[in-house]
């Protein structure tokens, strides 16, 4: 049975939820279907006083069963899948007796909605415990009523932002919010609180059944609503463009919810829920997100037969910001961290930007002082590379230069463990190259963070011609020991993420070169979906640092007999930089200018250094070739075999410099698009705009087969 | 077809639209009251021969619901077998008011019609009726809707018009505004009374003559911190090719919020003689536009263009312009855009000195219009006012 029943001397009915051989309750056909069986016998009991519910796993009640929700095909089956569980819900609520949630653990998604269809939420008082809506991080939302039941509870202002953003709190927060009525200290006190609400409440009803219900905060239909309905829609889209349809979709659940009674809302919430859930969007999101990424963190890209490993202590050479970042996020994870750059007052440095970014912590409240101390003091700061004795992982993050680089290996390999694993966190150059300079190639591997360290969640783990199998499943468990997601690629020219990015900066580039206008450039690229646009990431990187890594695969590939092709990007960074001294962000003059005071402005010369000529391409236009040259190029990389999977590709992608999440990722892209269209559309532009958008074969021959990547 | 002549025009005074206005006492209906009361005694009017009255009204709700152009006819002791209609077309109500009326004269099927606006924004404060386009958020995203003074600002930005050149307006349209009053210009105010017949308010009192560059300049952008919030991003989601929006407009150089009411009458020429009226003016033409909506408000251009091409006339053949003064930017573009020689624009001021009682402009400013074509001895005068969601609306009339 997946929820036990039992009755007590007061004629209290408790409802455990326990899902046979899970570590987890979901709301799923099974708790769905027992729950009505439940709910008709209590609704005969005559006796009953009141009914609490509980689950006996860690957690309350999860969420959904993702699976069959990624399995829903049409509308139909996705109303009638939700309203099975809404009716259930109601029944619960109405049922005459008073209704008790006993919190024992994390109420998510259906599991909250489940709660807010009792009378009462009393939570367990765990910091561990998490309450909220996260369906719209999968692209879709709350049908279980809790568009309709959240802002009736709490209020439509206080209660949109939980239902639009996702975000997850605490108990204790939860309690200040309105989200739970009271917190409980032990399982005792949760159980003995729900018994006397319900003994001092035999009458409860829920305020929107009740003939006198007021919204909290104003009523929907209120004059005093308009403006916050009037700037709801632009105020979201600030931030998501307009590309998330789940966030549309809850601000009209709630507002047209909000013009009727409750179970018309919840019709309204059905179709709204139906929409996206037979939609591409929350595909792509569930397949990524959840999906590709639950693979990635169980090790689909580790190689088998390695126990798993912990490491104790690291040395990380450099510490600049990338080296500083990688001390923090290690010592955080509880391990021991070596911080060595040229003398002890630099490497202090590297120190202090812990210090720093733990200070931020203990002065919001997330951290004690203690801890702080204890994180702190397991970053030693040094300029002696003896002081890397015992290191059983060596990072280096000094200076783009193979020498440097090759002389800091030699170093450390003479003080490190000689189990250890070298790394190196290069961005551009070749790790089987690098790798030659090491004693133990073997033992060699790349491990490419991102800046800043402590934000970025990715690590791109690149492995060299000679890397090991075990040095690859180490490397990979010290990813997810410092809590961020692995991807594993092999080892290629800019790897797999620097290589796709830089087509997307080329890409907008080029469309300056081409007489386009800037701040269109820009816009096109944010309403594609990425981050930041190809001007403005290019300062950020620094022009002159795009130019230094061109020069020098320029170098790279003379000596191997290539010529470097011509890219329009690249010519107008060389530009930028030579001829007009304007070398980025960190310069104070890029694309833009940095005024010291307000904002940054496109820098008025662009309009004159490529005049608009020509016609100016639709932002559609311009939408599909910065998207198509990013996938293109992963497609050639999975086809080289730099990439491996389909999942690193994806969230390589989102993670690593923010391709569209609602995309799903750049091969996910391609299934969304539909393949057949995908290339042909490659072709159109490829005639159109050049060779780089022409398809590789492994697209053609899929096309052919009718494959999509997996 | 035939023709629709103005016989008379009638106006109260603006009120400031606050608690402290002159006019916050007194009821929208009574505004209303004032004006049919003065048309049927300067006119020595029959009102049984009167086949309907239209009326704009922007927020016809409570106390102006309830189809207000019916219950104030009634209510002002008119003959019972008049008709009323309100209508709606935003910030064109009034002026569509008086099109409506003409057009069924024009057409024949009627004869005799009182054609007006009311508003009181005291009372009933602008956006109290709400609206799918604003508080709907599926209608509201897919139409990009911004506030009108966002709208303003991006006009602003587009055009190139600086913080100057709108305070510059402003300061003028102030100055134009005092002087005609003072000089006894708006000759059509009919003044307010209370219930004790003691005047409550006899001129527009929302003037400031004193307004200069410098008094302008202290004051704050009104739609920055809306914009900041989102409205901005919406805007440039929409123009793209603009990279920031310049917050320009603010109190001083948008329409004043005001209290007020107009009436014209209006009729064929036959009936007008019949009952005794000498005709005004002879309405030449009018046109409706729909334009893009984010950007709002730039109705004037087309509009005006379709009723000079309608009316057979080129835009120098126009002796007098009123382009409703919303925002500043919005004259100065629809100016700008026909070549207009801005001396011959507002020459009385307009709504950033006066107000802008919403369904009540169009009507006022097509009396003020029809005052100054007779003061100056001129034939031809074309009256435009850029509207709500994206549309526009323009008169030419013709003095007879």
């Amino acid at each position: 049975m997946s929820i036990k029943y039992e009755k007590d001397s007061q004629n209290i009915a408790t409802l455990t939820f326990d899902k046979p051989g899970s570590p987890v309750n979901l709301v799923d056909a099974l708790l769905v279907e027992t729950l009505f069986k439940h709910l008709d016998s209590l609704e005969s009991d005559s006796s009953l006083t009141g009914i609490i519910i509980t689950s006996n796993k860690k957690d309350f009640l999860a969420g959904a069963d993702i699976d069959r929700l990624y399995a829903i095909k049409d509308t139909d089956e996705a109303v009638f899948m939700v309203d099975a569980f809404k009716k259930a819900l109601r029944r619960l609520e109405t049922l005459g007796k008073p209704v008790a949630a006993a919190m024992n653990g994390s109420a998510l998604g259906g599991g909250y909605e489940l709660a807010l269809a009792c009378h009462r939420r009393i939570c367990m008082d765990n910091p561990k415990i998490e309450i909220g809506f996260p369906e719209v991080t999968l692209g879709i939302l709350p049908a279980g009523g809790g568009t309709q039941r959240f802002p009736r509870l709490i209020g439509v202002q206080k209660g949109l932002p939980y239902l639009m953003e996702g975000k997850r709190i605490r108990p204790e927060e939860a309690l200040k919010n309105g989200l739970v009525d009271e917190l409980a200290s032990d399982r005792d006190d949760l159980i003995k609180k729900a018994v006397q609400w319900i003994k001092d409440n035999p009458e409860a009803k829920q305020p929107w059944d009740s003939d006198n219900f007021r919204w909290p905060g104003g009523d929907p239909k209120s004059p005093n609503m308009v403006q916050m309905w009037a700037i709801a829609p632009s105020f979201a889209n600030k931030k998501t463009y307009g590309n998330y349809p789940a966030v549309k979709n809850i601000l009209s659940s709630v507002y047209e919810g909000g013009q009727v009674d409750f179970e018309t809302g919840c019709r309204i919430e059905s179709k709204y829920f139906a929409e996206l859930a037979a939609g591409k969007t929350s595909k792509n999101m569930i397949n990524t997100f959840w999906y590709q990424l639950n693979g990635i963190k169980k090790g689909k890209s580790r190689p088998d037969g390695f126990e798993k490993y912990s490491v104790k202590k690291v040395g990380i050479l450099g510490a600049g910001m990338m080296g500083s970042g990688i001390a923090y996020v290690s010592a955080l994870a509880g391990i021991d961290v070596v911080l060595k750059d040229v003398d002890m007052k630099t490497a202090e440095k590297g120190r202090a930007h812990s210090a720093e970014l733990l200070n931020k912590r203990v002065s919001r409240g997330k951290m004690t002082e203690e801890k702080k101390g204890e994180i702190l003091s397991r970053i030693k700061a040094t300029g002696k590379a003896q002081d890397l004795d015992g290191c059983d992982l060596v990072i280096e993050a000094v200076f783009e230069d193979r020498n440097l680089k090759a002389e800091v290996t030699a170093e450390a390999e003479k003080y490190m463990l000689p189990d250890g694993v070298f790394a190196s966190n290069t961005s551009t150059l070749p790790i089987t190259g690098l790798a030659e300079k090491s004693g133990r190639p073997q033992q060699f591997i790349g491990l490419h963070f991102f800046s800043p360290v402590h934000r970025m969640p990715l690590v791109e783990i690149i492995v060299g011609k000679k890397t090991g199998k075990e040095t690859l499943a180490k490397a990979f468990d010290y990813v997810l020991q410092i809590k961020k997601t692995p991807i594993v690629v092999n080892d290629s020219r800019g790897f797999y993420t620097s290589r796709v990015f830089r087509t997307y900066t080329m890409e907008g580039l080029g469309l300056l070169t081409e007489g386009q206008d800037p701040a269109t450039i820009e816009a096109a690229s944010l309403k594609a979906g990425m981050p930041i646009g190809p001007l403005a990431v290019s300062d950020e990187v620094s022009l002159s640092l795009m130019l230094h890594i061109s020069e020098q695969t320029k170098k790279d590939l003379e000596e191997e007999g290539v010529k470097m092709p011509d890219v329009p990007g690249m010519k107008l960074v060389e530009r930028m930089v030579n001829e007009y001294e304007r070398a980025g962000k960190k310069a104070g003059k890029g694309f833009y200018d940095y005024p010291e005071k307000g904002e940054k402005r496109l820098w008025p010369g662009l309009w004159d250094l490529y005049p608009a000529r020509g016609k100016q391409y639709s932002q559609e236009e311009m939408i599909d070739r910065i998207l198509f040259v990013q996938v293109l190029e992963t497609i050639r990389c999975y086809e080289e075999k730099v990439l491996t999977t389909t999942a690193d590709a994806n969230i390589g992608s989102i993670f690593g410099w923010g391709f569209p999440p609602f995309k799903g990722g750049t091969l996910q892209f391609v299934n969304d698009y539909g393949v057949k269209e995908f290339l042909n559309r490659s072709k159109e532009l490829a005639d159109e705009y050049g060779e780089r958008f022409n398809p590789p074969e492994l697209l053609v021959k899929m096309a052919d087969k009718n494959e999509k990547f997996e | 077809m035939g023709d629709a002549y103005i016989f008379d025009a009638v106006r109260t005074p603006r009120g400031k639209g606050k608690k402290d206005g002159s006019l916050y006492e007194i009821k929208p209906i009574d505004l209303l009251t004032t004006l049919f009361h003065a048309l049927k005694e300067r006119n020595d009017l029959d009102t049984s021969g009167v086949d309907d009255v239209v009326i704009g009204c922007v927020s016809a709700i409570g106390e102006q619901g309830a189809d207000i152009a019916r219950v104030a006819a009634l209510y002002s002791g008119w003959d019972e077998t008049i008709p009323g209609v309100t209508l709606n077309r935003f910030c064109a109500s009034g002026l569509e008011a008086v099109n409506l009326a003409a057009m069924k004269i024009m057409s024949g099927v009627e004869d005799i019609i009182v054609a007006g606006g009311v508003e009181s924004m005291s009372r009933i404060p602008i956006g109290s009726d709400g609206g799918a386009w604003v508080e709907d958020p599926r209608v509201n995203d897919t139409l990009s809707f911004i506030p009108q003074g966002v709208s303003a600002d991006l006009i602003a930005t587009i055009e190139g018009f600086s913080r100057e050149d709108v305070d510059a307006f402003a300061v003028s349209s102030q100055k134009k505004a005092a002087k005609a009053r003072k000089d006894g210009r708006f000759k059509s105010i009919i003044p307010v009374k209370d219930i004790n017949g003691k005047v409550v308010l006899d001129h527009d009192e929302f003037i400031r003559e004193n307004t200069t560059l410098e008094t302008l300049a202290k004051l704050k952008p009104s739609f920055q911190f809306p914009g900041d919030m989102g409205f901005d991003a919406t805007a440039k989601r929409k123009y793209p090719h603009v990279e920031k929006i310049d917050h320009v407009h603010h109190a001083g150089n948008s329409s004043g919020i005001v209290d007020g009411a107009a009436l014209l009458l209006i009729g064929s020429r036959e009936a007008g003689e019949a009952m005794g009226l000498k005709p005004r003016a002879k309405i030449r033409s009018l046109a409706v536009v729909g334009t893009e909506p984010t950007i709002m408000l730039t109705g004037p251009v087309p509009s005006t263009r379709k009723a000079l091409k309608r009316a057979g006339l080129s835009i120098n053949d126009i002796d007098l312009f009123e382009i409703n003064e919303a925002f500043a930017a919005v004259v100065l573009k629809a100016q700008r855009d026909l070549e207009i020689d801005p001396d011959r624009v507002n020459v009385n001021g307009g709504a950033i000195a006066m107000g802008h009682p919403l369904g009540a402009t169009g009507a006022i400013i097509l009396g003020i219009l029809l005052d100054e074509l007779e003061e100056q001895n001129k034939e031809l005068g074309l009256c435009t006012l850029c509207v709500g969601a994206g549309m526009g609306i323009a008169t030419i009339v013709e003095r007879v």
